[in-house]
C-alpha cells in the first residue's frame, strides 16, 4: 500500500460539502492549481474536481413504462412518433434506443441520407415535455386481450422513464480521416476526400475518464451529472477495455474505458440530451455527463491536472481501414491541444480539424456540477465496486 | 423547361387581386408556393417556384411588374439558430469562407454572416440542424 502525504475519505469530503466548506474546481482550473502549488499542496487545498463531456453517444436509450391500459395489452411492438422501441420485455415496458430511425425514413436510398428523426429525437422530445404519439400492438392473450393501443402522451404520462446507456463517456476516441478520393459519411461526421478534414471527439482535459485514468474513484455507484439530472454509473460500459497502451501519465493512447450510466429521465433536460442527425450515417443523441472526482490524495490531484497536450490519440483512415474490420493501422498520434488548435499535420499534410464533442457544453457541465456541490445539492458516493482495471 | 424561384412583394393596393392565378393561367406556368406571408399592414410577400418555357416566364415577369408588384430573385441567407447550436464545431471544417469559427476564449462556435456566401455546406453537416436557410 502506497503511503500518501495527504489522505481524505469520501465521508470527510461529504461532511465539508454539508457544511458548505468543500473546495471545488473544474478539471480545467485544476491544471493551474497543480502547476502553481504542486500536487501535494493541491490535494490539501482541493476537495473535488469536476469534469464534463457532451458528445453524440450512440449506445444510449431509455426504458419506458407507459402504464397498463384498459383493456390490458401486452405490447410486443411499440412505436414513439413512428420510431420503433423494443417491446420484447414485460407488458407495457419498452426500450427506445437512440440510433433507431423513424419508420418510412428513406435512409441512405437518397444518399447521403438526412436522418431527420429517430430515437435520440424522441428522448429529446420527451424531456422537453413535447407530445409524443405512442402506438403499441400485442397479439392478445387471456390476461392481455387488447391488440392495439394509440395515444398522445408526454413524459408525465409515463409511469417510469429511466435513461440507461450501456456505453458512454469513452475514455479517449480515435481521430478520423478519409484517405480516399470521395467524401464519406460516418459516425465521426462527414469526412472529405484526401484528408481534407480530421474529426475527433471527447472533451480532452475536461473529459471524466481522462481525469481518473485507472478508475480509482469512478466505479459502480458513482453519482454523476447525467443529462441535466443526477444519475449513477451502473456498471462498466460495453467494450470497456482497460488493457491498452498508456502514456507515462496513465492516459490511454486509444479508446479504453467506458461506463454504463443510469438515471431518472424525468429529471433531465433537453439542454443536455439533444437528438443528432448524422448526415449519411443515422441518428444519435448528444449526452451530457459530468463526474466529480474526489481528491482523496495527491495521486488524484496529479491525475486531475492532466492537460490537453498530454493526452494522445490515434489517427485512423475511415475510408478503407475502418470499414474493413480487424486491427487498425494508425496513421500517427496527435494530442488534444493540437486537435483543438484547428489544424494538425498527418503524414506531412496540413489537415483542418473539426470536433464532434462540444467543449463549450462540457465546460458548462463541469461548472454546473461544481455549483451543485458548493451549494450542497450534490454529494459524492463511494463506489460499491471498482471498474475492471485490467493488468495495469 | 425553365424553372426559377422568385420573391413577389404585394402592396395593400393589389393584395386582393388573384394575380398568381392570372399569371399561371395566362402564361402557362406551373407554380409551387414555397412560402407566403401577409403582413399586418396588408403588404405581403410570397415565394414561388415557377416552371415553364423561358419565353413564358419572361412574359409572366413583365405581367407582374405591370400589375405593380415587385419581383426579385430569391436571395437565400443562412443563419445560425443560437438556441439550437450546441457548439460542437462539426460545421467548421465545411465552411469555405471561415464564417463559422471557434472562439478560443468562450469555446463557442460563432457565425459571421458578413462573410457567408450561402453555399449551405454547413446546413446538413450540422447534427442538430442549427444552421438554417431563410428564403427572405
Ligand atoms: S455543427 Fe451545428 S451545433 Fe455544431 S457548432 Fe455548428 S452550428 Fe452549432
Ligand atoms: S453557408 Fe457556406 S459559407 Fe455560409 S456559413 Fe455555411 S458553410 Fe459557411
Amino acid at each position: 500500500m502506497k503511503k500518501y502525504r495527504v489522505t481524505k475519505t469520501y465521508q470527510e469530503i461529504n461532511e465539508k460539502i454539508r457544511q458548505g466548506k468543500a473546495v471545488v474546481v473544474t478539471a480545467e482550473e485544476m491544471v493551474d492549481v497543480v502547476e502553481k502549488h504542486g500536487h501535494v499542496e493541491a490535494a490539501r487545498k482541493i476537495d473535488v474536481v469536476t469534469t464534463g463531456t457532451f458528445s453524440p453517444m450512440c449506445s444510449s436509450g431509455a426504458f419506458l413504462n407507459f402504464g397498463h391500459t384498459a383493456p390490458r395489452l401486452k405490447a410486443s411492438k411499440v412505436w414513439l412518433n413512428d420510431v420503433q422501441a423494443y417491446g420484447g420485455i414485460a407488458a407495457v415496458d419498452c426500450y427506445i434506443g437512440v440510433t433507431e430511425v423513424a419508420e418510412g425514413d428513406p435512409l441512405n436510398s437518397v444518399y447521403p441520407g438526412e436522418f431527420n428523426y429517430g430515437g435520440g429525437h424522441v428522448i429529446e422530445d420527451l424531456v422537453a415535455g413535447n407530445v409524443i404519439r405512442l402506438r403499441a400492438e400485442g397479439y392478445g392473450t387471456d390476461c392481455y386481450p387488447a391488440r392495439k393501443y394509440e395515444k398522445n402522451i408526454t413524459i408525465n404520462d409515463l409511469r417510469d422513464a429511466m435513461l440507461f446507456n450501456p456505453r458512454n463517456a469513452y475514455q479517449n476516441y480515435s481521430c478520423a480521416v478519409n484517405m480516399s478520393d470521395k467524401t464519406i459519411y460516418t459516425y465521426m461526421g462527414v469526412l472529405r476526400p484526401r484528408m481534407a478534414n480530421a474529426n475527433y471527439a471527447t472533451s480532452g482535459q475536461l473529459s471524466p475518464l481522462f481525469n481518473d485514468p485507472y478508475y480509482l474513484t469512478i466505479g459502480i455507484g458513482t453519482r454523476i451529472f447525467l443529462g441535466g439530472g443526477q444519475g449513477y454509473v451502473a456498471w462498466h460500459g460495453t467494450q470497456h477495455n482497460p488493457n491498452v497502451i498508456r502514456g507515462k501519465n496513465g492516459i490511454p493512447r486509444e479508446g479504453a474505458g467506458t461506463i454504463a450510466v443510469i438515471g431518472n429521465l424525468k429529471e433531465m433536460s433537453p439542454a443536455w440530451l439533444v437528438g443528432a442527425s448524422m448526415l449519411g450515417y443515422g441518428v444519435s443523441l448528444y449526452v451530457g455527463i459530468g463526474i466529480p472526482i474526489p481528491i482523496l490524495n495527491e495521486a488524484m490531484a496529479q491525475y486531475t491536472s492532466v492537460k490537453d497536450e498530454d493526452i494522445y490519440t490515434q489517427i485512423y483512415d475511415y475510408s478503407m481501414d475502418y470499414p474493413k474490420g480487424g486491427a487498425l493501422k494508425s496513421l500517427g498520434e496527435v494530442n488534444y491541444r493540437d486537435l483543438r488548435s484547428g489544424e494538425i499535420v498527418v503524414k506531412g499534410k496540413k489537415v483542418v480539424t473539426a470536433p464532434l464533442s462540444s467543449y463549450y457544453k462540457a465546460r458548462e457541465i463541469a461548472q454546473i456540477l461544481k455549483e451543485w456541490i458548493e451549494r450542497g445539492d450534490f454529494f459524492l458516493s463511494e463506489p460499491g465496486q471498482s471498474l475492471p482495471t485490467g493488468s495495469a | 423547361m425553365y424553372s426559377k424561384k422568385v420573391v413577389i412583394r404585394y402592396t395593400a393596393d393589389n393584395v386582393d387581386q388573384p394575380i398568381i392565378c392570372q399569371l399561371v393561367k395566362k402564361h402557362d406556368l406551373d407554380f409551387n408556393i414555397l412560402k407566403a406571408q401577409i403582413l399586418p399592414r396588408r403588404e405581403g410577400v410570397i415565394v414561388v417556384e415557377l416552371t415553364g418555357s423561358k419565353e413564358n416566364f419572361d412574359r409572366g415577369m413583365r405581367f407582374l411588374k405591370e400589375k405593380g408588384l415587385q419581383v426579385e430573385p430569391v436571395s437565400k441567407n443562412v443563419s445560425q439558430n443560437t438556441d439550437k447550436c450546441v457548439h460542437c464545431g462539426a460545421c467548421i471544417a465545411f465552411c469555405p469562407t471561415d464564417s463559422l469559427y471557434l472562439d478560443k476564449q468562450s469555446m463557442k462556435v460563432l457565425f459571421d454572416a458578413e462573410k457567408c456566401n450561402g453555399c449551405e455546406f454547413c446546413v446538413m453537416a450540422c447534427p442538430v440542424r442549427a444552421m438554417e436557410v431563410n428564403i427572405f
